[in-house]
């Protein structure tokens, strides 16, 4: 009997620490804005193993406390898309290299598909489609559409929620600002610079309607 | 016969008009097939082969079929196959959540006979019964070869690169009885998707339905039904219930087609007027274990006497799939360095030597493209910017067809209600094909684009075809045209008897049917609706010949820095000047020139697909270690459209042709180092400085 319970053990230590790799992994390897958080960030002692079997998790997403009974294993990104609904988070490479899943939490992006869900309760999750809940684009989508800085769109919500985070905290970005923003997120059609001029046209207009 | 409308008087048509379906995608509202969720649906997964070469012995599901939340296992490579690349299917799996698919998947027992296999094209090409001596060459050419004043010898090669679409290969299969089906795909080609999926499921094809309403990027290589197609139907079937099938991002790069590589051992010659002698040339490449492969070599330029082999090599690798310009950009990227080295070798500018192989439109464009680019600022030496960072010109040129052709049938409905559908059953793969739609309609009835309803990416709408070769916009603007010019007609046929004027005396903008001769002579085009019955409006349109023109030339020059001391490439600035006819929208064409010049450059310094011979895997099946093209590599990028004629043409392919090559010359005149090999990476930069000192 207990011969049969060491793999689930090494399991549970398994689950540990991928939730502690899981927090530091965040958006834009090079911006020292998208540092973890600090709720996930410590020593994995701190952390509460979780076994096999689906428990209730909840998420509060845009705005919106969801009680969901899923595995501890599920990735944010399949749970804000699979359970919610909410399919503007795109998988693309499912190992945080690509940005399609950039979400916030707690005000900061993330690879969604790099955090699991149950490591989200207690924070606040924030999906490209809270950013025009009433259908009315903001201003940094609105400068996607002028620019046409989109082909098939597929990476187009990730590059949003990069933008928009960068020009909430930085009003005049410069066009490294903008790459280095940017550098956590791949686009194959070629779009970037028009992402770039997006970007620049949405400070631009933020800055005089503010 | 017809005419586009005259573009200095037009709103939409061939202005900058943001697309249709751009509010949708970029508020995460756009349902791609991946987004796709239906009550009860299943998701399924596939088990590729771990091996370049084996055969399957047995195939073990019991265990998979008892796992929890399992609803169906299918064996797609039961024993004796023979399995040919690794990432081939083997088993499907479809269970209630995605992770217990994927436990399943775990579950299945399959015993390989692991067989020999060959992976590296090089290695491949060694292979004694293909080995002939080369140069072959004939007398002919070697007596040109004796005879030019200057001649050049090299082995150029470009690598196998991913198409990599950011939305994987996949769909939604829902049987709807034991004969018929809906099912949501990532396609280039509805109908051609409806066609195949009838034939392999053995339905009747009207019991078929193909829905695509956003895709996620093909490039080439979603224009048939793909194997998962399959799977999922028959998952589907088994489990009877709807499933959905992606493919994860690892046999997405495995399994769904690759642009394949090309390497040539060249030997060529020019007469001191720059024109070109001799090519001859030993090619070859692998599009995997189908052994079909050529390329067209050399490129655009014709050399007086050509000897040219070109041999398919087989290796145990995943198939090839048209990537945007099949083969175009590899024979360029090899032609254009083949051109260049011969330039230095004369003493003569490249650009002169490309005039005096060229005529018509490109010479045209090469020479505006000089003017603009600002070429004669270049030093002729190369390398010759001393210090650390140093910059470089460079040219390329490119072919393509773009015409359209016959098929595309439209039905255009104006309803009483002022509103405007127009269907037809093509797609949109992120190159606008909504928007110009709407913008052909709203233009000719004068109306807001708002009001006119694009709905495509239906198999249930009149046919059209594959989105390939760059002709969809050929093919589907005409008969749109058509049917707008049909509906037009019968609209002022219907607001003659209201104004009281012939029909033929009417116009229509901003929302008014008028007399031309007096504007102020007018009725609502709300008003002329009102009064239709309740069928409304009705126009068929189908293709129409005279609205299109294919043959379009371009060319591309670029500048690049090259960091010397840590071999790294800086792109600076690329012009792109292009011929594509009459452009529907400005804004679009010049984003799809945009994204061709981004993916050149993705070939030029960063892609490749890299194979490990030992154990026959593809060591970069994912998006780390498999580079694209990011914000840091961005140049300044001007598309510059060059307008021949008032005909529409395709642009899809032909701005990713001339870059590799043009950004392989500039690399050359900056820093003096020919890399043959692409991509040009640091590495290959510094083993060159190594070698020089």
């Amino acid at each position: 009997m207990s011969e049969e319970k060491k793999p689930e053990l090494s399991r549970r230590q398994f689950l540990k620490s991928v939730g502690a790799a899981a927090a530091v992994a965040t958006v834009g390897g090079a911006a020292g804005l998208h540092k973890g958080h600090p709720e996930t960030v410590g020593s994995p002692a701190s952390v509460t193993p979780q076994g096999v079997g689906e428990r209730t998790v909840s998420l509060n997403v845009n705005g919106e406390v969801h009680r969901l009974l899923l595995e501890p294993r599920m990735t944010l990104l399949d749970a804000i898309r699979d359970r919610l609904g909410l399919t503007g988070s795109k998988r693309v490479c499912d190992r945080g290299t690509c940005g399609a899943c950039t979400v916030y939490l707690d005000g900061k992006p993330i690879y969604a598909c790099l955090k699991l869900a149950v490591d989200c309760e207690g924070h606040k999750v924030e999906t490209v489609e809270s950013l025009a809940p009433d259908g009315k684009l903001n201003a940094v989508q609105q400068a996607f559409v002028n620019h046409d800085s989109l082909q098939c769109g597929f990476c187009t919500p990730g590059f949003v929620m990069c933008v928009n985070h960068l020009l909430k905290t930085n009003k005049s970005p410069s066009l490294a600002d903008i790459k280095n923003a940017c550098s956590g997120n791949v686009c194959r059609c070629g779009t970037y610079t028009r992402i770039f001029e997006a970007a620049e046209s949405a400070a631009k207009a933020m800055r005089e309607g503010a | 016969m017809s005419e586009w409308n005259d573009r200095s008087k037009t709103k939409y048509v061939g202005q900058r008009v943001t697309r249709v379906e751009g509010p949708l995608k970029v508020s995460g509202r756009a349902k791609y097939t991946y987004d796709i969720q239906l009550p009860d649906m299943l998701y399924g997964a596939i088990l590729g082969s771990p091996h370049a070469a084996a055969q399957v012995k047995s195939v073990d599901i019991s265990e998979a079929e008892r796992m929890p939340g399992v609803k169906a296992v299918h064996v797609v490579a039961g024993p004796g196959t023979n399995l040919r690349h690794q990432g081939q299917d083997v088993a499907a799996v479809a269970a209630t959540t995605e992770q217990q698919a994927r436990d399943a998947l775990r579950a299945i027992r399959v015993e390989y006979e692991v067989r020999p296999h060959r992976v590296i094209t090089q290695v491949a090409s060694q292979d004694p019964e293909r080995m002939e001596p080369f140069p072959a060459l004939s007398d002919e050419a070697q007596t040109a070869l004796r005879a030019a004043d200057a001649t050049i010898e090299g082995s150029y090669s470009v690598p196998v690169r991913i198409h990599t679409c950011l939305e994987t290969h996949g769909c939604v299969v829902r049987w709807d009885g034991d004969d018929r089906f809906t099912m949501w795909c990532s396609t280039q080609a509805v109908h051609g998707v409806r066609g195949g999926m009838a034939q392999n499921q053995g339905v009747p094809a009207g019991n078929v339905r193909v829905i695509c309403e956003h895709m996620g990027g093909g490039f080439g290589s979603k224009l048939g039904p793909g194997s998962e197609f399959a799977v999922c139907a028959a998952l589907a079937k088994k489990a009877k219930a709807p499933v959905k099938l992606m493919r994860d991002r690892h046999t997405e790069q495995l399994t769904t087609g690759n642009g394949p590589d090309a390497h040539a051992r060249v030997r060529a010659g020019a007469r001191k007027d720059g024109k070109l002698a001799v090519i001859a040339a030993d090619c070859f490449g692998t599009s995997g274990y189908s052994a079909q492969w050529g390329m067209p070599f050399p490129y655009v330029y014709r050399a007086e006497t050509r000897a040219v082999r070109s041999r398919p090599v087989r290796t145990n690798c995943g198939s090839d799939a048209p990537l945007r310009a099949p083969m175009h950009p590899q024979a360029c990227a090899i032609t254009e360095q083949v051109v260049d080295e011969l330039a230095y070798a004369l003493g003569m500018d490249p650009l002169e030597l490309r005039l005096a192989n060229t005529d018509g439109v490109r010479k045209q464009q090469f020479e505006l493209g000089a003017k603009l680019f600002g070429w004669e600022k270049r030093n002729p030496k190369p390398g010759s910017d001393g210090g650390r960072f140093r910059r470089g010109m460079g040219v390329g040129t490119s072919a393509w067809g773009g015409g359209g052709g016959p098929g595309s049938r439209v039905e255009l409905t104006i309803h009483r209600d002022a509103t405007i559908e127009v269907k037809l059953g093509t797609q949109d793969l992120g190159t606008g094909t909504r928007t110009y739609v709407a913008s052909i309609v709203a233009e000719d009835l004068g109306v807001d684009i708002s009001q006119v309803r694009a709905m495509i990416g239906d198999s249930d709408f009149g046919y059209s075809g594959a989105s390939g070769g760059s002709t969809t916009t050929a093919s589907v603007a005409p008969a749109v045209k058509t049917a707008s010019l049909e509906a037009r007609r019968q609209l002022f046929e219907k607001a003659a008897e209201m104004v009281g004027q012939p029909a033929e005396e009417l116009d229509a903008r901003d929302g008014k049917v008028f007399v031309s001769s007096d504007p102020s002579k007018s009725i609502t085009f709300a008003e002329v609706c009102s009064r239709l019955g309740v069928a409304g409006i009705v126009a068929n349109g189908t293709f129409d010949a005279s609205l299109q023109q294919g043959g379009v030339a371009g060319v591309q020059f670029a500048e690049v820095e090259v960091d010397m001391w840590t071999g790294r490439v800086r792109p600076i600035r690329v012009l792109a000047v292009h011929d594509c006819g009459y452009w529907m929208n400005r804004l679009t064409t010049e984003s799809q020139i945009i994204g061709g010049v981004i993916q050149g450059i993705g070939m030029a310094l960063l892609e490749e697909r890299k194979m490990d011979e030992n154990t026959g895997r593809c060591l970069n099946p994912d998006l780390e270690q498999y580079k694209l093209p990011g914000p840091w590599e961005m140049p300044e990028i001007v598309p510059h459209l060059f307008e021949t004629h008032q005909k529409v043409a395709g642009i899809g392919e032909p701005p990713v042709i001339p870059t590799a090559g043009a950004i392989a010359n500039a690399v050359f005149h900056a820093s003096g180092l020919r890399i043959r090999h692409l991509p040009i990476t640091p590495r290959k930069l510094l083993e060159a400085m190594d070698e020089r000192v």
